[in-house]
Formats: structure tokens, sequence, C-alpha cells
């Protein structure tokens, strides 16, 4: 009797709209740890541009500017983590933690300054569903697939990018390499640096566009705090899919699949949110503990100095 | 001036008060008010100085905690969740320990909150020690585990009675006293002091401190010679867990006496950064969480007086973490600036 109410197609359609912020998170943590650095700040990089993109696109009424605009401030993001990190030997974990910081206070200052509230953003323009019909002609898969904005499809389609880049490329090669043994990769005549910046600098645009999502595909606004653990949770799934492009698709799905059961549950009124909310996170935990398949990173999180 | 006499710590300070300037003025608040408003109300008066000193409080207790496992060469950025189980525990013994007459009332329910913070750094530390899983991830994962389980317990089984997440409220007898009359400042202020003191002590005069800076220094070397690592970091671990743990309790019965969802606005995480800018000294740590502590405290005057948003004292925080993170770019900044004037 509930289980139909629960489980049914749009519960997967939204399945695949929750998991793309997530993906985001984690193919753009997946960069950064293949190049040795462990970037905690996902969150406040998501938080960042989610709030930039709103901001671009209240001034001028065009979405696809304040794309640009969230995806600007995730580069600038990367190049101030590569700088501090990479470049200075910078904490890894506390640049993270102030990246977090500086997320949810700067959004929060400007907010104020511009929209008088804290809370939230007044609404602006956002992407439109796209919809096909000849996916719509498919059963089961089409409605799932069908009608998301085509940040959704961009996901997707980054997925396989990366892993094309990462494994069949010899940049990505040399991007791997210089995660996993960066001394080797430096007597083999790679330049460290520059590869951990590009991997830090794209790894933070790519989980920018997670921010953009949120704000200009799942709402229409700016919320305080909107992201929402979701720069954690891609760490996590990041995790869970084995630091893989394809892994993290697949792990970002069953995390995604959580959070729209989570949702549902939650306006059912049948289960806690909570408890639901905390699975990705014990997962995580079984994962790296070896329960589950064991997870290894690929690259210690130290700094190169050049000896 | 020789810039490289002064300690980064503090020129990154003094680079984020004027960076936050610069955001002041680029958003068109009167940046000079807005600075002497939060000085005033950090310390202007007997209040502001309560303010501040009760803001200090649990960023104390959290930097002493991530100080106490840093020094054993283990990164427990978990300090949030240990801090909210121990409050939740100290919470839950302040509800329960209603026959318990008062001094003992509150020492039960405080230590509890700091063993239910130790119980819950055990678990990390164990995986670590013998399954080789990354402390920076498991403790990440499970202040998260935390956020939401104390959360499921205030809104379910736990609820007081009402619209607001929060649990019945503590025995007037488990509750620590209030030292300074109006303000929130109580009995847990002098009691991190001591912690801070006692954690000094304990690491610089004692056998197992030694063994846990030993540890922390040169696990091979340690091992070498006849100190037993795992021993050492798992206790450096769990110590860690019940000071965070008792930072929770006191937060609880010193200031809100309920647990009240969501009341810490990330004390854990700003620890890390407070024991950062206290270079990873116990009185290094007094000092920072004064700074963070101030922040928080004149920030609401500023709002208050001035309508420059709260935030702007979490702007110049995250400005401070992130130049301490990175010593060497502040030395670089100040570097350049001392070879063009000569």
């Amino acid at each position: 009797m509930y289980l139909g109410l629960v489980i049914n197609l749009s519960l997967f359609q939204a399945m695949v709209r929750m998991a793309t912020p997530i993906l985001f998170a984690a193919l753009g943590g997946c960069l950064c740890e293949r190049v040795g650095v462990v970037n905690i700040g996902l969150e406040g990089i998501m938080l960042t541009s989610a709030f930039f993109s709103v901001l671009v696109t209240y001034f001028t009424a065009s979405p696809w500017l304040g794309f640009l605009g969230g995806l600007v401030s995730g580069i600038a993001w990367g190049c101030v983590i590569a700088l501090l990190t990479v470049r200075f030997f910078g904490n890894q974990i506390v640049v993270g933690t102030g990246v977090n910081v500086f997320g949810l206070g700067f959004s929060a200052f400007l907010s104020q300054k511009i929209w008088g509230s804290r809370g939230a953003s007044e609404a602006v323009q956002s992407f439109v569903p796209l919809q096909s019909l000849v996916l719509a002609r498919i059963p089961y898969l089409g409605p799932v697939l069908n009608e998301h904005t085509f940040l959704v499809y961009l996901g997707f389609s980054l997925v396989l990018g990366l892993h094309l880049f990462l494994f069949h490329t010899p940049w990505g090669l040399r991007l791997r390499a210089v995660g996993e043994n960066p001394q080797a990769a430096d007597t083999a005549g790679v330049n460290v640096l520059r590869y951990k910046t590009f991997g830090v600098v794209v790894g933070s645009a790519i989980a920018s566009l997670g921010g953009i999502f949120l704000s200009l595909a799942h709402l229409s606004f700016f919320a305080w705090g909107m992201t929402n653990g979701r720069g954690f949770i891609g760490l996590a799934a990041m995790i869970f899919g084995k630091w893989m492009p394809l892994g993290c698709f697949l792990s970002s799905l069953l995390f995604g699949f959580a959070d729209a059961l989570q949702m549902r549950l939650q306006a059912l009124g049948i289960l806690p949110p909570q408890i639901i909310l905390l699975i990705p996170y014990v997962v995580t935990i079984l994962v790296l503990s070896g329960f589950v398949g064991r997870a290894v990173p690929p690259a210690r999180y130290e700094p190169y100095r050049k000896e | 001036m020789k810039y490289h006499k002064v300690p980064p710590e503090i020129l990154a300070i003094g680079l984020a008060f004027l960076l936050g300037i610069i955001v002041l003025l680029v958003t068109g608040y009167p940046p000079f008010r807005a600075l002497g408003a939060l000085f005033r109300g950090a310390f202007g008066s007997r209040n502001a100085i309560g303010q501040t000193l009760t803001q200090a409080t649990p960023i104390l207790f959290t930097s002493l905690s991530f100080l106490m496992a840093y020094r054993a060469g283990i990164f427990n950025i978990g300090v949030e969740g240990q801090f909210l189980i121990g409050a939740f525990v100290s919470a839950f013994l302040g509800v329960s320990l209603r026959q318990v007459p008062f001094p003992f009332g509150t020492l039960f329910s405080l230590f509890g909150g700091g063993l239910g913070g130790a119980l819950y750094a055990l678990f990390p530390a164990l995986l670590k020690v013998y399954l080789g899983a990354h402390e920076v991830i498991t403790t990440m994962m499970m202040s998260y585990i935390a956020l939401y389980l104390t959360s499921y317990l205030v809104n379910y089984p736990f609820k007081a009675s009402g619209w607001v997440a929060q649990t019945e409220p503590v025995a007037p007898s488990a509750l620590l006293p209030k030292i300074l009359p109006p303000t929130q400042l109580s009995l847990a202020f002098p009691i991190a002091l001591f912690f801070a003191l006692f954690v000094f002590w304990f690491l610089e005069r004692t056998v197992p401190g030694f063994a846990i800076r030993a540890v922390g220094l040169n696990p091979e070397a340690s091992e070498n010679r006849g100190i037993p690592v795992r021993r050492y970091q798992i206790l450096a671990f769990v110590l860690s867990g019940f000071v965070a743990g008792v930072g929770g309790g006191g937060e609880i019965l010193g200031v809100h006496g309920r647990f009240v969802d969501g009341f810490s606005p990330g004390y854990g995480w700003d620890g890390i950064a407070v024991s950062l800018v206290g270079r990873l000294h116990p009185l290094g740590c007094v000092l920072a969480s004064l700074l963070f502590g101030m922040l928080r405290a004149g920030g609401m005057t500023m709002t208050r007086t001035t309508k420059v948003p709260l935030d702007l004292s979490l702007l110049i925080q995250s400005f401070v973490i992130l130049l301490v993170a990175a010593p060497y770019f502040v030395r670089f900044l100040f570097a350049r600036r001392r070879s063009r004037e000569g």
C-alpha cells in the first residue's frame, strides 16, 4: 500500500536529480585526490558557486551568464587552493576548513547586503528541463532519464570524459603518476607543480558545477547553507567509488537514491529523515575500514617539495 | 621593521582584519565604525568581556582536543562529532540525575560527557590502528553521523513536549553555576583553562605525554625504541575525544541547560583552526580561542549597532584560517615587501 506511493518511477527520476550535485562533487574531489590533494573544501566551493551563479543571474537575468559566474568562482577557488597547498605547502585540511567557513560567511554576508535576508535570495530565472520525445518512448528508463536540466547530462558526459582522460591519454597517465609517485614523475621529466595545479583547479571547477546545479536547476534561488553537506557526501561517494569516475557515478546514484528516498519518506512521515541521512556516512566508514571491499587512496595527501 | 621575527600567525591575523576592512569598503559599510563596534562588543564592558569568554569556552575545549591528537600525529577532524556526543550524554545524565545533589550531579554529567566523547573517538582510533582506515575521512564522516544521530534523538525519543527539538531541561543540581551574571559565563570557562594547563603539564611533564609526542614526531623511531606506538595513538585519540566531550557537556550544563538541536555552530571545526592559530600549544590555544570568541561576541554587537551583517566575523575567521594554513605564503608576502623597501 505505502510501497507504491514511495517506490515508483518518479522516485528514480528524483534519484538522478539528487545524484547530480553529489556526482559533481565526487568527480571534482576525485581529480584533486588523484594529484594528491584532499579537498575538504568542496562544500565551500559549491556554496560559493551556488551564490555567484544566482548573483550574476539576478543582475543579468540570464542563467547562462550565471552559469559562467559560478564556474569562474569555482576556478578562482581552485587557483587559491592550489596556491596555498601546492605552491606554498599549506595544510590541505586547514585550507579546506577555511574554504568552507568562507563559503558560509561570504554568501550570508552578501546575501544580506543585496537581498536584505540572510536566509534566501530573491527568485531568479533558472534552467528549464529538457524534453526528448525519443527518450520518452523508452519504457521505464525513458521517464527516469527524461526532463532533466542540461547539467544532469553534462554530469553524465563528464564521467565518461574524465574516465577517458585519466586512463586513455598520456596527460591522464602523467597526472596519475604525479599523485602516486611525485618523485618518480619528476625524475621522468613531468612538471609536478603544473599537473598538481591543473588537477586542483579543474577539480574545483567541476565541483562548482554542483553548486550551480543546486541554485539554478534544483531550486531557482540561493538559500543559506543550501549545499547541506553534499560536498562531504561527494567525498564519501568518491571513496565508495574507489577514486574512479565510473565508481563515483554509481555511488552518487546510490547516495542520490538515499537522498530522494529521504525526501519522499519525510514528506509521508514514515521514517525519521535523520536516520536515512546518516546512511551514506556509515557506508563510507565501512568501506574505508575494509568491511565492504578495500579502499586505498591513490595518492598520499602531502605537498611535493622538490629536492 | 623586521617581519621575519614576527610569528606568521600574528601577521595572518593582521592580514585577515585588513581583508575584512577591504570587504567592508567594497560593500559600502563604514569599516572603522564596524570594527570599533566589534571591539567594543568584545572588550568594552564587563558584560562584553563575559560574552567573549563564554564564546571562547567551547572552542578552547575543541582546540585542546585537536591539539591532543595532533601531538600523536593524528588528524582528529571529528572533534565536532565527539563534542556533540559529549553534549548529548551530559544532557541525558543531567536530566536523569535528579536525585544527585549539586556538585556531584554536575561532575557526573560532565564526566559522562567526556566519556561519551572518548568512546566516540575510540572507534576511529581502532579503525586507524588495526584496519588502517585514514582518520581524516572516518572522523569527518563520524562528525556528520553524530550530527544526524543527536538530531534524531532530540527530535524523536528524547524530545521534550513543545515545538522545539530539544531535551527536557537539565536538573538544577547538574548545572554549571554562572560566575558573571547577567552574562552566560559559567564555571565551564575556568574548567577549560584548567584543561589547558592540564594538557600542557601532561604533554610536557609526564612519561605518557612524552611518549605521545615521540610517536607523533617519529613513529618508526619510537617503535624501535620500544614505545608501543599503537597504544599511545589510541590513548591520544581517546583523550582528545574526552576533552571534546567535556567541552560539549560544558556548553550544555553551562549555557543552554538542555540539548537543543543544532546548538553548535561548528565549534569542533573552529577548534581545528584555533589550535593552528595557537601554534599547536595549549597556552597558544587559550589566546587564539579568545580571538575567535571575540569575533563571535563582538560580531553580535557590531550587527546591532552598525547593521553590518554578523557574518563579517565568519569571513574574518575564514581569512585567518586560510592564511594560518599556509605560513610560507604569509612569509612570502612580507618578504617581498621588505625587499622592495630595502
